[in-house]
């Protein structure tokens, strides 16, 4: 059977036309206007990470007893944190990007917020995704923006995930792509839905997008299912999403690694993590926070391997909307707060150091009272990042990309030193 | 009224036509969809053997204590970490697994509810406002109490006042674990004072964001810790020893307020309320135990920014992604109007000329697709339910699993990604292979999308190699995709 994946190897024979298509991702020249082939990963982290708890400062005095049962065992105790440069300590379940850190290719980040100072997830996520400063002002994200400054062209941008989430979306088209393991529908009845759709501007490009897509990815990943779907109650059992949480995380990671990796791959990639709202039941080691840091470290993992020798070309910006209350709630969890911490990792990282403007955590020092205080504008971050690795100037980033940040500097010396 | 538009009222306000519908709804579709609004929505046949709420949390309370037991007994032994003496961690699994198979049974009743529904108005409504409302087994233990929470605090005020869902939806075990309420103790109470527990802020923000006020309700941050202490006490009745461990002895010794409601799940436990006075938006509650709670929801309902939140969220479901405001407008002043009628609010919108018009708009979301094709085909048998779900979990819509106390998102744009459109077009491939012997899809055109069917389509499915392809074409048609 001509299969969807035969089309990229056939260069589109088989006697139908797809207009638009002009290859999976169009040619690795499509690219040129990154420089360096580089790659950039960004990791939504949704539900408000307790940075507090993650990148710990177990070196400032009023930690131990502002976190109180939460407080993390310093480095040496059981269960103690790693240490990183005498001051802070990453989470014992970060194990894999501990490793990171002692070979530079991680820098964590504290006391960082993007520009809200609100409290709900989902204005916050909001900003966190389109990067502007009033929630729900912009229908589209930072990341697509950065695509247009990037020539816009071919098939750069890639949504791991069912559907593309608001940091991608926008004018350039862009892909998505999730495992999936029913049988696929094959290039000539593919060829009849797209002339069905060809005065529906909307489906049509979503079509071609997806057929690009899917081709691609299971090439590069070698990852298609056939068992049966709908009709047979079986395949709930082996669909990705119903086996342990973290193996379907994993499989993403590591396609999306594999993706990129690909000489005729996309060079920008988004994913998302959920769970980190832990109102309740967070723990230290173990608990809520330390089961999702255990899965996304595994998963980060994955994506490393999955790049292989493009790690060296690649950064990864995992980020959440906001952080939680410096102090626990009453039932053995956080609030939501507001400055928590991000990392940026991958071999291209000028890492194996914290960047921080430590606020302190001192009762006057606390966000009204509560929160860890924002030192560190998100955007700066990721401007310096955009600016340095992709190449995109400065202006665009300052009026465009992130609009009106002019304050929010790009920051420098983010990245490695080629 | 012409042909259209029973089309579109099937499509738009219902939950897409079945065979034989369109001749059904007949000339008066908008009287077709009035004559759904009824004081007491009948609950569907697919719900019948659902067992009342209080059953389920015997079993979440039966497994707690098991679990607990498995624990203490591992602790105790100095076998292998991991290595729980055999019965307790057996009986632990036992209980898990049927709490899972709950779960699955009762999103394959949902599933069949929708199929089914000759009222599916009635339906749309009930999964708009659960949507609202939202509980998600994303956290386990709410995954068994789903539909519980849906048949007993939405279903029966759909066509009811929205003060009465909101108590409905905030007293139900099912939304006081899921966002914690239940866990949330007064640090000047009784239990707070003994047990060094606190308040939880969780379900006074996102009630007052997400539904009642909106996020530009005008409320603040000192808002929502009194609003969580105002509901400080409101807790799930009948979890027997695990609320024991949580709340101690005092937890049990009775207050002279307290309300133990274990039919519904819901007790009052006023040992665990904040004592004292509470000021919300400006609003000092005196202090009333449960009265207060009862008498801010009250507020919570009537208050102008639910108004404008619930009519905008209603119109955006309705018409478009960005409905006109002035319909926004009009809805917002029948829920003031009208004390927060959602009989009259329906009315309001089926009577609204921009509900009408076409070609439609929205994009179906997957479960609203995975239903329309069930619906069209008329796929039928015991195990229809399931074949359901194992479609919405590949589409990624599970019921009952909102990545969010936000619920499912409701723009197109959430919903039109190129993965998902592929997703569409194979489990529309493979369905259609199930059926195409058995159904001509040429007559289904008509039955199915109406007078409104475009040339594209009417040729591409009319000159389709096969039976079967034609049948896919039609459930992935521009028409079909959205409503």
């Amino acid at each position: 059977m001509f299969r969807r994946r035969d089309l990229l190897m056939a260069g589109l024979g088989g006697g139908i036309a797809l207009a638009g298509v002009t290859g999976p991702f169009g040619l690795s020249a499509a690219f040129a206007d990154i420089p360096g082939d580089r790659r950039f990963v960004f990791i939504v982290l949704r539900g408000a990470m307790d940075g507090l708890n993650v990148v710990v400062p177990y070196g400032d005095p009023a930690y131990r007893n502002l976190r109180n049962q939460l407080a993390m065992a310093v480095p040496g105790e059981p269960g103690g944190v790693a240490d990183l440069d005498g001051f802070f300590g990453l989470h014992p379940k970060l194990v894999q990007i501990e490793a990171w850190y002692k070979e530079k290719a991680l820098l964590p980040i504290q006391a960082v917020a993007t520009a809200y100072r609100d409290r709900s997830h989902f204005d916050g996520q909001d900003l966190l995704e389109t990067g502007g400063v009033t929630p729900h002002a912009i229908a589209e994200g930072w990341l697509n923006r950065s695509l247009a400054a990037l020539g816009g062209q071919g098939r750069l941008g890639i949504a791991v995930s069912d559907q593309v989430p608001l940091v991608m979306r926008g004018k350039v088209e862009v892909a998505s792509w999730a495992p999936s393991n029913i049988p696929e529908a094959d290039a000539s009845f593919l060829g009849l839905v797209e002339a069905m759709y060809q005065h529906q501007p909307q489906l049509a490009a979503t079509l071609t997008a997806a057929i690009s897509a899917t081709s691609f990815a299971d090439q590069a990943t070698g990852m298609t299912g056939n068992t049966p779907g709908m009709d047979n109650a079986a395949a709930m059992k082996t669909r990705p999403a119903q086996q342990k949480p973290g193996n379907a995380q994993l499989q993403m990671f590591s396609a999306a690694g594999k993706m990129l990796a690909d000489a005729k791959g996309p060079r920008i990639a988004v994913l998302e993590v959920g769970g980190w709202d832990t109102h309740t039941g967070q723990g230290t080691v173990e608990g809520r926070l330390g089961h999702n840091l255990e899965l996304f470290d595994a998963a980060l993992a994955g994506l490393r391997q999955g790049l292989g020798a493009a790690w060296d070309k690649t950064v990864i910006l995992a980020a959440t909307e906001f952080g939680r209350t410096a102090a626990p709630n009453g039932t053995g969890g956080t609030d939501h707060g507001t400055a928590s911490a991000a990392f940026l990792m991958g071999g291209a990282v000028n890492g194996g150091r914290v960047l921080a403007d430590w606020p302190g955590l001192a009762s006057g020092k606390l966000y009204q009272d509560r929160d860890l205080a924002p030192t560190l504008d998100l955007r700066g971050v990721t401007k310096g990042i955009l600016r340095d690795h992709l190449g995109i100037a400065e202006a665009r980033l300052d009026e465009q990309i992130f609009p009106a940040s002019q304050q929010a500097k790009p920051v420098p010396g983010l990245l490695r030193r080629a | 009224m012409s042909k259209a538009e029973t089309a579109f009222a099937a499509q738009r306000f219902g939950l897409g036509p079945r065979p034989g519908d369109l001749a059904r709804i007949g000339s008066d579709p908008r009287g077709w969809l009035l004559a759904q609004i009824t004081a007491q929505p009948l609950r569907p046949a697919a719900l019948s053997d659902l067992p009342p709420v209080a059953d389920r949390i015997a079993v979440l309370a039966a497994l707690r204590m098991a679990r607990k037991a498995a624990k203490q007994d591992g602790q105790e032994t100095s076998g292998p970490a991991g290595q729980a003496p055999d019965a307790k961690a057996k009986s632990a699994a036992g209980e898990g697994a049927n709490l899972r198979q709950a779960y699955l049974d009762d999103a394959a009743a949902r599933c069949v509810a929708a199929i089914d529904s000759d009222a599916p108005l009635v339906e749309r409504l009930v999964q708009f406002w659960s949507n609202h409302f939202t509980v998600s087994g994303q956290r386990p233990v709410v995954a068994p109490l789903a539909l519980n929470f849906e048949t007993d605090a939405i279903r029966p005020h759909v066509f009811g006042k929205f003060a009465d869902m909101l108590l409905a939806s905030t007293r139900h075990p099912a939304m006081l674990l899921y966002l914690d309420n239940a866990q949330s103790v007064g640090p000047m109470s009784r239990v707070g004072a003994q047990r060094a527990r606190g308040l939880n802020e969780n379900f006074a923000r996102e009630m007052m964001e997400l539904h009642t006020l909106g996020v530009d309700g005008g409320y603040n941050q000192n808002d929502v810790r009194e609003v969580a202490k105002v509901l400080t006490g409101w807790t799930v009745s009948g979890l027997g020893g695990a609320q024991r461990a949580r709340f101690g002895k005092a937890g049990f010794g009775k207050g002279t307020m307290d309300n133990d409601d274990s039919g519904s799940g819901f007790r009052f436990l006023a040992v665990a309320h904040e004592p004292g006075d509470k000021t919300v938006l400006g609003k000092v509650y005196r202090e009333a135990g449960e009265e207060e709670g009862r008498s801010l929801l009250h507020d919570m309902a009537r208050h102008p920014a639910t108004a404008r939140h619930i009519a905008a969220k209603l119109a955006r479901h309705f018409i478009d992604d960005n409905p006109p405001s002035a319909v926004v407008a009009a809805l917002a002043k029948t829920y003031l109007d009208t004390d927060g009628d959602l009989g009259q609010v329906t009315q309001q919108l089926i009577a609204t000329d921009a509900a009408w018009r076409s070609p439609a708009q929205k994009i179906r979301t997957p479960n609203d697709w995975v239903i329309a094709t069930f619906r069209a085909l008329q796929l039928r048998g015991a195990d229809i339910g399931k074949r359901c779900l194992v479609a919405l979990r590949q589409m990624g819509q599970l019921p009952f699993m909102a990545p969010s106390p936000a619920g499912w998102p409701d723009q197109n744009a959430d919903w039109l990604s190129p993965e998902a459109l592929m997703t569409h077009i194979d489990l529309a491939r493979l369905t259609a292979r199930r059926v195409a012997t058995t159904i001509d899809p040429r007559p289904l055109v008509s039955e199915i999308i109406g007078p409104g069917i475009s040339p594209e389509t009417a040729f591409q499915i009319n000159n389709a190699p096969s039976q079967a392809d034609a049948l896919a074409l039609l459930l992935v048609s521009p028409e079909f995709m959205r409503r």
